[in-house]
């Protein structure tokens, strides 16, 4: 019954090398896909294979032994790239779970944002940006991803519009009926409480 | 299936992750100073027009917008 276990066994390993491990484990890849440029010079030997998406992309660097000086930091919003591939000190990142400082050689990690600031260390620059909500996908190789549904600089925000927004949430928050009201209201009330420990704090 | 990790309190009342973020989003550009403000939330903006095919025809197309303010 299991006369073929061994060779599933030999076969499942070999297959899982290439294969990738975890999403925020990438291992080197080349630019383009090799097995179908292979295929493509078999069928069409005298035309140049054509460029795929893969192609295009920059390859992910393999992740270095020893672990480099700077982490290379891609801030991306639905609208803009804030931040691309650029080469910084340091990362304060504003998840869930609480504020998450990234270094270069951070373990791989996958982090769900929470309404706060988010701070880009640059020697003695300080670049604090106030993310709404979103992920961090840091990699081994001392790459962290950051997609936010909306971030601005924090000198872009009233004060006086977050006093007036946490005052109207906060009585809301107080005659909210429903689970669906109340959830809003208490949205309403993290994410201005938030705002205004980023302008005062 | 649902794990039966603690779920967040937005989670517990109904919504998705879409509908709590795209809230969150929405209350921080609200809070912006004026030139910012009006170019983020019409950024944000989306209409379209819509209409109904009868007998193979198009009818009347009306314009919705997902803003509430319009």
């Amino acid at each position: 019954m299991f006369r073929h276990g061994s060779r599933f066994l030999t076969r499942a390993t070999t297959t899982m090398k290439w294969r990738r491990p975890f999403s925020t484990d990438l291992p080197a890849e080349s630019v383009a896909d090799s097995n179908f440029i292979e295929a493509w010079r078999k069928v069409v030997p005298n035309v140049e294979p054509p460029k795929t998406p893969s192609a295009f992309m920059a390859a992910r660097p393999a992740t270095p032994s020893s672990i480099p000086s700077k982490l290379t930091v891609n801030f991306v919003l639905p609208y803009s790239s804030e931040l691309s591939g650029k080469e910084v000190d340091m990362v304060i990142i504003p998840a869930t779970t609480g504020q998450m400082g990234v270094l270069p050689g951070h373990v791989a990690t996958i982090a769900e944002l929470k309404p706060g600031v988010l701070s880009v260390h640059e020697g003695n620059d300080v670049t604090k940006y106030f993310v709404s909500g979103g992920f961090a996908f840091v990699h081994a190789n001392s790459f962290a991803d950051i997609i936010a549904v909306e971030a601005v600089p924090l000198d872009r925000i009233d004060a006086n519009l977050v006093q007036k927004g946490l005052a109207e949430f906060t009585q809301k928050l107080g005659t909210a009926s429903t689970d669906v009201e109340k959830a809003e209201a208490q949205i309403g009330v993290d994410v201005h409480s938030a705002l205004n420990a980023a302008l005062t704090g | 299936m649902a794990s039966n990790a603690a779920a967040p309190f937005w989670r517990a009342a109904g919504m998705t992750y879409i509908t709590y973020s795209n809230l969150c989003a929405n209350l921080v550009r609200n809070c912006l100073k004026e030139p910012y403000k009006t170019e983020a939330l019409n950024r944000e903006k989306v209409h379209y027009s819509i209409s109904k095919w009868v007998d193979g025809k198009p009818q009347k197309p009306t314009i919705r917008s997902d803003t509430p303010e319009d």
